[in-house]
């Protein structure tokens, strides 16, 4: 799904966890395609949602604004969001906002997987 | 004579991201630079930032906008005049004092802010984020609000659209108290002032729009601590001993000048 410039595609790992593909931009115009692709991402039992970066463009503040919106829906389902695939520079923002706090970050996505459906 | 010029690669070197110049870098906790006399600069240095993720009430989400219809300015324009006069669109009994370098990309400010009840509250703000048409403020800890602020400007129809936005919870129980009892009602009224005021710069008669959204109403009980680095109590209690400061200086100056 195309929204702005964010390409958004949404995989089933398991049961238990899927994952989010992006590609593009994330800014503050990403909020429709986000909230799709977390509602599709979002099944029954979902217990984590996997954010995959490796695709990430441009990221500016309104973007980092759209992920802590789509961390409060996450949690409001009690699930938990984890994100792979972020470079050095995407890696430091998410640390100099704290996001990593909230959202665990992983190298690879097999790292994420393991821990996303880890009982 | 021969210089060895490194071995480069398109593989060893990712390319750098757009947005890599527009982000504050490095930074974990902050550091203030020369601040003018007159200022209380109290709760800055050595604070780390916070994000809503690190605060304790309900998460907020506030947008003001405002059209400069009519006036022949570009985005840029906006914010460039923004950036250069920030302070001079906040409301009365509130001091902005700016970076040396301007509201650029990991720069911090001192913010002097007046209290209901002819309170002071010493904090401060990083600059997360600037570029262009925008730039994003974060709060450090025991600022009232954790969370961060985004000015920008953009075409719309035709017409430069000025909008304020910021994502927001209060630091601790404290704060959230008073924000429920007045506080929020007078921090949105802040920023709607402060577009009527920069609308009024570019000759627009301001007719502000606010959207108050409450993004999560849950309050993060497990940050409750925050408490302990309240920069209003701080501030109090640092005004309280003004006098004994005061009486102390000559003492001071007399063991600076001995020594």
């Amino acid at each position: 799904m195309t929204e702005g410039s964010l390409i958004t595609d949404v995989r089933e790992l398991s049961s238990r966890a899927s994952v989010i593909d992006f590609k593009g931009d994330v800014t503050a115009s990403s909020e429709k395609a986000l909230a799709d692709a977390y509602t599709r991402a979002s099944g029954k039992f979902t217990r984590t949602i996997v954010l995959n970066f490796s695709g990430l463009e441009y990221m500016n503040s309104g973007g980092i604004g759209m992920l802590v919106t789509l961390l409060v829906r996450a949690n409001r389902q009690r699930q938990r969001l984890v994100a792979f695939g972020l470079n050095e520079h995407y890696r430091q923002i998410f640390e100099l906002t704290r996001l990593d706090e909230a959202i665990g970050i992983f190298d690879s996505e097999a790292e994420a997987f393991a821990d996303a459906d880890a009982p | 004579m021969t210089t060895e010029q490194p071995v480069t690669s398109d593989e060893a070197t990712p390319p750098a991201s757009r947005d890599a110049a527009f982000w504050a870098k490095n930074v974990t906790t902050l550091k203030l630079g020369e601040v003018p006399p007159e200022a209380v600069n109290l709760n800055v240095t050595g604070r780390r930032v916070v994000g809503p993720v690190q605060g304790f009430g309900k998460m907020w989400q506030k947008t003001m906008r405002v059209e400069l219809r009519g006036a022949d300015v570009t985005p840029a324009e906006v914010i460039r005049t923004w950036k250069a006069e920030f302070q001079r669109f906040w409301p009365e009994r509130n001091w902005f004092y700016a970076p040396l370098e301007g509201i650029a990309p990991g720069e911090v400010a001192l913010l002097n802010l007046g209290l209901p009840g002819r309170m002071k509250l010493s904090t401060g703000v990083l600059v997360l984020y600037a570029d262009d048409e925008s730039f994003t403020l974060m709060t450090p800890e025991g600022h009232m609000l954790a969370g961060w602020i985004t000015f920008s400007a953009e075409i719309e129809d035709g017409v430069t659209v000025v909008q304020i936005q910021a994502l927001e919870r209060t630091n601790d129980p404290l704060y959230e108290l008073g924000y429920v009892f007045g506080g929020n009602r007078l921090n949105s009224r802040f920023w709607i002032e402060t577009a009527e005021n920069l609308a009024r710069h570019f000759g627009v008669e301001p007719d502000v729009r606010s959207q108050v959204v409450c993004v999560d109403r849950r309050r993060q009980w497990r940050k409750a601590g925050n408490l302990s680095k309240n920069a209003a109590v701080r501030t109090f209690v640092w005004t309280l001993g003004t006098p004994v400061r005061w009486l102390r200086r000559p003492f001071i100056r007399r063991r600076a000048s001995e020594s």
